[in-house]
């Protein structure tokens, strides 16, 4: 049922958003679940903090920033965002594909 | 168009399994060891495995004792003279190295990427597996004690073994 706000949304081929101002929690939530992310707090810190500093800087934060800004360990990171961290949590957070290489 | 779906996060290889990279790190200068590194960071970013081997003089990179010590060269280095200005004769001149390997460390660090050691536990905590060549380091004396926690030592040939179908990089 949470996925249909999908539907009301435009992705791109990748399945990223393409307005990041279309993102709400939400969408998070329902794009979480269509990349079988269970999302915790602590996911939703680095969510949060992705959104804040691409409204700041114009791109989606690379994983070091994203460690030192939240405190949360690259460890940990790894493992609440399986298979490539930069990438889904840029995904969840309604934010282009990220092209940083730190 | 397509909706948000795991299949666009999980990197698959040439033959349909996960995608893998295999790095081998052969140089230990300060402008050599930044390469295989920043390749391990994004290839763990974006859900590629990685394996680094580090080799001969590369083994300084993950060096307990030499790893926050690595240096430019300024001899013998063809990308000196446009970069930095010094030409071949002035860089062999005593405090040279120094002075372009303390540019070097600023520069890299206005463009926020951490110095080496703290690189090589980014990589570690990310999940690239680091090896110590065994060859390399028996030639040199020394044992998994010398290398930054993490690091295991390994042999070419169980370095093949692990990285069958691997994407290989030699640096």
């Amino acid at each position: 049922m949470t996925q249909d706000i999908l539907d009301t949304v435009d992705f791109d081929k990748e399945g990223y958003l393409i307005n990041p101002d279309d993102w709400s929690e939400e969408l998070g939530r329902a794009i979480a679940e269509a990349l079988e992310v269970k999302l915790t707090d602590r996911h939703w810190q680095v969510i949060h903090f992705a959104r804040k500093d691409f409204q700041e800087n114009g791109e989606p934060p690379g994983l070091r920033r994203i460690a030192e800004a939240t405190g949360i360990s690259m460890r940990e990171i790894y493992k609440l965002f399986p298979d490539g961290p930069a990438k889904l949590a840029a995904n969840i957070a309604g934010l282009q594909k990220p092209t940083g290489c730190i | 168009m397509a909706k948000p779906s795991r299949k666009y996060h999980q990197s698959s290889g040439e033959t349909g399994g996960r995608r893998k990279l295999a790095l081998v790190a052969s140089k230990g200068s300060l402008d050599m060891a930044y390469p295989p590194l920043i390749l391990a960071n994004a290839a763990r970013m974006s859900g590629i495995e990685v394996e680094m081997f580090f080799t001969f003089w590369g083994l300084d990179i993950i060096r307990k004792q030499k790893m926050a010590k690595l240096n430019v060269a300024t001899v013998g280095n063809p990308s000196m003279h446009p970069w930095f200005g010094i030409p071949t004769l002035l860089g062999a001149l005593p405090g040279i190295s120094a002075l372009a390997t303390w540019m070097m460390r600023r520069q890299i660090k206005e463009l926020g990427f951490p110095p080496v050691p703290e690189f090589v536990q980014l990589v570690i905590d990310a999940g690239a597996n680091v090896y110590g060549c065994k060859m390399s380091m028996d030639m040199m004396r020394l044992t998994e004690d010398d290398l930054i926690e993490g690091a295991t030592v390994l042999g070419a040939m169980e370095f093949m073994d692990l990285t069958a179908g691997a994407q290989i990089l030699f640096v």
